[in-house]
C-alpha cells in the first residue's frame, strides 16, 4: 500500500457544545422528566457532548407542540409555502454541509470523504426534492387533493443520521404533517444541528420537534396516543415491536428495517467493475448498511478470481481516523454493535466457515473491525442468514441464474440485491424474480431523492424517497 | 449642491448568454427607452444559439437543471424592486416568483409524473420516458409582461429545452431585465435567448426556421397570423402550441400542458431472460 500523509479535515468547523437540550416548539429545553447521556467519538472514545434524555412528559409536549402547529400553522398553510420553508432548509444545508459532514463523522465514526460526497449532498438533494412536492401533491397520482396525516412520530438509526433524518423528515413537511423525530442515541449531534437550522429558516415552531433518547424514549414516542403516522428505520426486532404496538390504533406506519441482500455476480461480469461493487456493497460505511450486499453470491467457475481480485483490493482499503480524507473505512459506531460484529464473526469461524481480513493496523483507542470475508459459507451458517451490520462479506457459491435465485431469496429479508453480468436480459430476468425493493444491476449503493427505496417481507413496508414516499405521508 | 444624474440602462437583446445590440442597428422608441428592434437575422442568429445549448442543457441531470431554475427565482426575488419600478404590480412580480420555484420543482419530477413502466404482454422491459423536444420558439404574450413571459419560459426550459423568445412588442423592459436575472442564475449561456422587436419580423422567421422544433404561439393575438405561423411551422412538422381561445388567467394553476406539449415520449425496450 502506498504511505500516504495524514490529510486530517479541520475540526474547527464544529462549533461543539457542551450540551444539548430537547428541541421542542421551535426552542432548546431542559427535559422536564428525562435524564442525560453521553454522545461520543466512536474513533476515540472521547466525550463529545451531554445529551438530555426525554422522558414521557417531554414527549408529551412534543406531542402537544407538532399537534398545535398542525392545526394552527403548516396543515393550514398552502403547499406553495410550505416548500418555501423547505427549500430554505435545503439551501442553508447546502451553505452548512461541511460543518455537517465533520460533524457527522465525529459522532458517527464514518470517513469524512462518505459523510462529505455521499451523506451530505444527498441530504440537501432530498430537501429539494420534496421542497419541490409541497405545491404539486395534486399531481402525485393519490387523488386530485391529497391530505396530509397529521403528527407524524419518526425514529431513526444511527447508520446515517442526518440522512434518516431527511428520508423522515423531508417528505413528512412537504405533505403537510408535522414531526416529533427520535435520532439514535449514539448519534445525536446532526439532528440538533439540523434544529438550529430549523430555526435559522425561520420554520414555525413545533413543526419540527427533535427529542433525543434510547429506547424508552423512542416508544413512549411511538406509542403516544396523539400521534397519526409512526415511521421507524432500524432493526428488524425493533421493528416488529412497534407493529404490535400500533395494532388496533389508526397510526399509519412504515417501516424500513434489516437487509441480508445478495450481491449476485455471474462469469460473465467485468471483474474488476464487479469487484469494485463488492468492496462498496459491503465495506461502505464500515457495512452499517441496511442494504449492504453482505452476501457475494459467485458463479462457481469464477469464483476463485473473482474473491483473488477482492482479496487483492481489500488489501488497499486505508481503515482509520474519520477524519483523515484518505480513510475508507472509519470506526464501527459503538461498542455495543462492535461486540455484535464480533459474536457473529466467531460463530463463522465456529460453524466452520473460513475466515479472511488483509493485514490492517487497528487504531488503539476506539471501535475499530478490520474487513473481513468468510469463504466457505453454507445457507444455514449464522453469517449466512444474520444481519451483521458491519465489515464482514459471507462469500457463497452458485452454478445456474435458478440457483443464484433461489439462494438470493433464502432468507426472511428483501431490501435490496446486486446482479452483476454483461446480459442485459438476464439482469432483468433475475429483478423479476428477486425478492427485493431495490435490484441494483452492475453497480451498488446508489441513492437519490427521486428513486424509491425499501423492503420486501421482512426489511419493512412502505417506500422512501421519489413520489412514492409521498404516499406513507398522505391520508391516502 | 448639483443634483446627481442618473445613469440610464441600454435595453438590448440576449443571445447566447450575451447583451448584444440587432445586428441591423436598429431601435425603437418604447416605454420611454430605446430597445432593440431585432431582425430576422438575429432571430436565426438566436436559434444558433439555442440549439448549441441543447446538449448541454438537456443533457444536465434533472436536480442541476431544478437547482438552476430554483437559483433564477432566488435572483428575481432579489430584484423584485426594480421589476415594480418598471410598473409591473408588487402581486405579479410575486406571482413570477412562485412560479418560477413551481417549475423549478418540476424539474426531477415530471418524468415520474407523465412517464413510467408499460406492463406490455411479453417477456419485456418496457418504459416510457419523457424527453426534451430541442429548440422551442416562443411569442410571449403581451401581458402580463413578467408573469406571462416567465410563464411561457420556464416551462419550456425545465425539461431541458432551449427558448427563442420574441418578448411583449409594447412591454419588452421587464423581458431584457428577465434577461439580466436569467443571466446571473448559472444558465448556460443560449439555453433562453430573448428578442425584442416586431413580433410581424420575428415570428415568420421562427415559424420558417428548419431548426426549431417547436412553437408557442401564445403571444399571437392576430388570429391570421396565427395561422400564417402554423401554417409555415407545418413544413418541418413543429410542435404548435396554439394561442388561447378566450382570455388567459396568467394567475391561475398551470398544470402541466405547456410542459408536455414540449416533450417527446421515448419507449425503451428490452428482452428479459437468461
Amino acid at each position: 500500500m502506498f504511505e500516504y500523509a495524514p490529510a486530517p479535515e479541520s475540526r474547527s468547523v464544529v462549533d461543539l457544545k457542551p450540551s444539548y437540550g430537547l428541541f421542542i416548539d421551535g426552542t432548546f429545553v431542559d427535559p422536564t422528566d428525562g435524564g442525560s447521556f453521553k454522545s461520543i467519538n466512536p474513533a476515540s472514545e472521547e466525550v463529545l457532548a451531554e445529551i438530555a434524555e426525554a422522558g414521557a412528559q417531554d414527549v408529551e409536549r412534543a406531542v402537544r407542540a407538532a399537534r398545535k402547529a398542525y392545526d394552527k400553522v403548516w396543515g393550514p398553510m398552502p403547499g406553495r409555502d410550505r416548500a418555501k420553508y423547505l427549500y430554505r432548509i435545503a439551501r442553508l444545508i447546502q451553505e452548512r454541509s461541511r460543518e455537517l459532514a465533520v460533524l457527522e463523522s465525529l459522532d458517527n465514526g464514518k470517513p469524512i470523504r462518505e459523510s462529505r460526497d455521499v451523506d451530505l449532498p444527498l441530504v440537501a438533494a432530498h430537501f429539494f426534492y420534496y421542497a419541490g412536492w409541497a405545491d404539486k401533491l395534486g399531481h402525485a397520482g393519490f387523488g386530485a387533493n391529497p391530505q396530509p396525516i397529521g403528527v407524524a412520530a419518526q425514529v431513526i438509526p444511527w447508520n446515517f443520521p442526518l440522512l434518516m433524518l431527511a428520508w423522515k423528515i423531508a417528505p413528512a413537511l412537504a405533505a403537510g404533517n408535522t414531526v416529533v423525530l427520535k435520532p439514535a442515541e449514539t448519534t445525536p449531534l446532526t439532528a440538533l444541528l439540523f434544529a438550529e437550522i430549523c430555526q435559522q429558516a425561520d420554520l414555525p415552531a413545533g413543526v419540527v420537534n427533535i427529542l433525543t433518547g434510547a429506547g424508552d424514549t423512542g416508544r413512549a414516542l411511538v406509542e403516544h396516543a396523539d400521534v397519526d403516522k409512526v415511521a421507524f428505520t432500524g432493526s428488524t426486532e425493533v421493528g416488529r415491536a412497534i407493529a404490535r404496538s400500533v395494532a388496533g390504533t389508526r397510526k399509519k406506519l412504515t417501516l424500513e428495517l434489516g437487509g441480508k441482500a445478495a450481491n449476485i455476480v455471474f462469469d460473465d461480469a467485468p471483474i474488476d467493475q464487479a469487484v469494485e461493487g463488492i468492496v462498496n456493497g459491503i465495506f461502505f460505511n464500515q457495512g452499517h448498511v441496511c442494504c449492504a450486499g453482505s452476501r457475494l453470491l459467485v458463479q462457481e467457475n469464477v469464483a476463485d478470481r473473482v474473491l483473488e481480485s477482492l482479496k487483492r483490493r481489500m488489501a488497499q482499503l486505508r481503515v482509520g481516523d474519520p477524519l483523515d480524507k484518505n480513510t475508507d473505512v472509519g470506526a464501527i459506531n459503538s461498542a455495543a454493535q462492535l461486540e455484535r460484529i464480533r459474536e457473529l464473526s466467531d460463530a463463522g469461524s465456529a460453524e466452520g466457515a473460513e475466515r479472511w481480513s488483509p493485514p490492517c493496523e487497528l487504531p488503539d483507542r476506539g471501535f475499530w473491525f478490520a474487513p473481513t470475508i468468510f469463504t466457505g459459507v453454507t445457507q444455514a451458517h449464522r453469517i449466512a442468514r444474520e444481519e451483521i451490520f458491519g465489515p464482514v462479506l459471507s462469500v457463497l457459491t452458485f452454478r445456474t441464474p435458478a440457483e443464484a435465485v433461489e439462494k438470493a431469496n433464502n432468507t426472511p429479508y428483501g431490501l435490496s440485491a446486486g446482479i452483476w453480468t454483461d446480459k442485459g436480459s438476464r439482469i432483468l430476468w433475475m429483478a423479476d424474480r428477486l425478492r427485493a425493493g431495490v435490484v441494483w444491476a452492475n453497480t451498488f449503493n446508489k441513492f437519490d431523492p427521486t428513486s424509491p427505496f425499501g423492503g420486501y417481507k421482512e426489511s419493512g413496508y412502505g417506500r422512501e424517497g421519489g413520489r412514492h414516499g409521498l404516499e406513507g405521508y398522505l391520508n391516502v | 449642491m448639483s443634483e446627481r444624474v442618473a445613469v440610464r440602462k441600454t435595453y438590448k437583446l440576449f443571445i447566447g448568454g450575451k447583451f448584444p445590440r440587432s445586428e441591423s442597428g436598429r431601435s425603437y422608441l418604447v416605454q420611454s427607452s430605446n430597445v432593440s428592434l431585432a431582425s430576422r437575422k438575429d432571430a436565426r442568429d438566436a436559434v444558433v444559439a439555442a440549439r448549441a445549448a441543447v446538449k448541454g442543457w438537456a443533457g444536465a441531470t434533472a436536480y442541476n437543471r431544478g437547482q438552476i431554475l430554483y437559483r433564477a427565482a432566488e435572483m428575481l426575488e432579489g430584484r423584485r424592486e426594480q421589476f415594480v419600478a418598471l410598473g409591473i404590480p408588487g402581486d405579479e412580480v410575486d406571482a413570477a416568483v412562485d412560479r418560477w420555484v413551481w417549475y423549478a420543482g418540476w424539474a426531477d419530477k415530471l418524468a415520474q409524473v407523465y412517464g413510467g413502466a408499460n406492463p406490455v404482454a411479453g417477456p419485456y422491459f418496457n418504459i416510457s420516458a419523457p424527453e426534451p423536444t430541442g429548440v422551442v420558439a416562443v411569442v410571449a404574450p403581451e401581458r402580463p409582461a413578467l408573469l406571462g413571459l416567465v410563464s411561457v419560459i420556464a416551462p419550456a426550459i425545465v425539461t431541458g429545452n432551449t427558448v427563442v423568445v420574441a418578448a411583449s412588442p409594447s412591454e419588452p423592459l421587464a423581458a431584457v431585465t428577465l434577461a439580466e436575472v436569467l443571466a446571473t442564475s448559472d444558465l448556460p449561456g443560449g439555453v433562453v435567448n430573448i428578442l425584442t422587436g416586431a413580433i410581424t419580423e420575428t415570428a415568420p422567421t421562427l415559424a420558417a426556421h428548419m431548426d426549431v422544433n417547436a412553437i408557442d404561439l401564445t403571444g399571437v393575438t392576430d388570429a391570421s397570423l396565427a395561422t400564417d405561423l402554423e401554417v409555415k411551422a407545418a413544413e418541418n412538422l413543429k410542435r404548435v402550441l396554439r394561442p388561447a381561445s378566450g382570455a388567459a388567467d396568467w394567475f391561475a394553476d398551470p398544470g402541466l400542458a405547456r410542459m408536455t406539449a414540449l416533450l417527446e415520449t421515448k419507449t425503451v425496450w428490452h428482452p428479459k431472460g437468461v
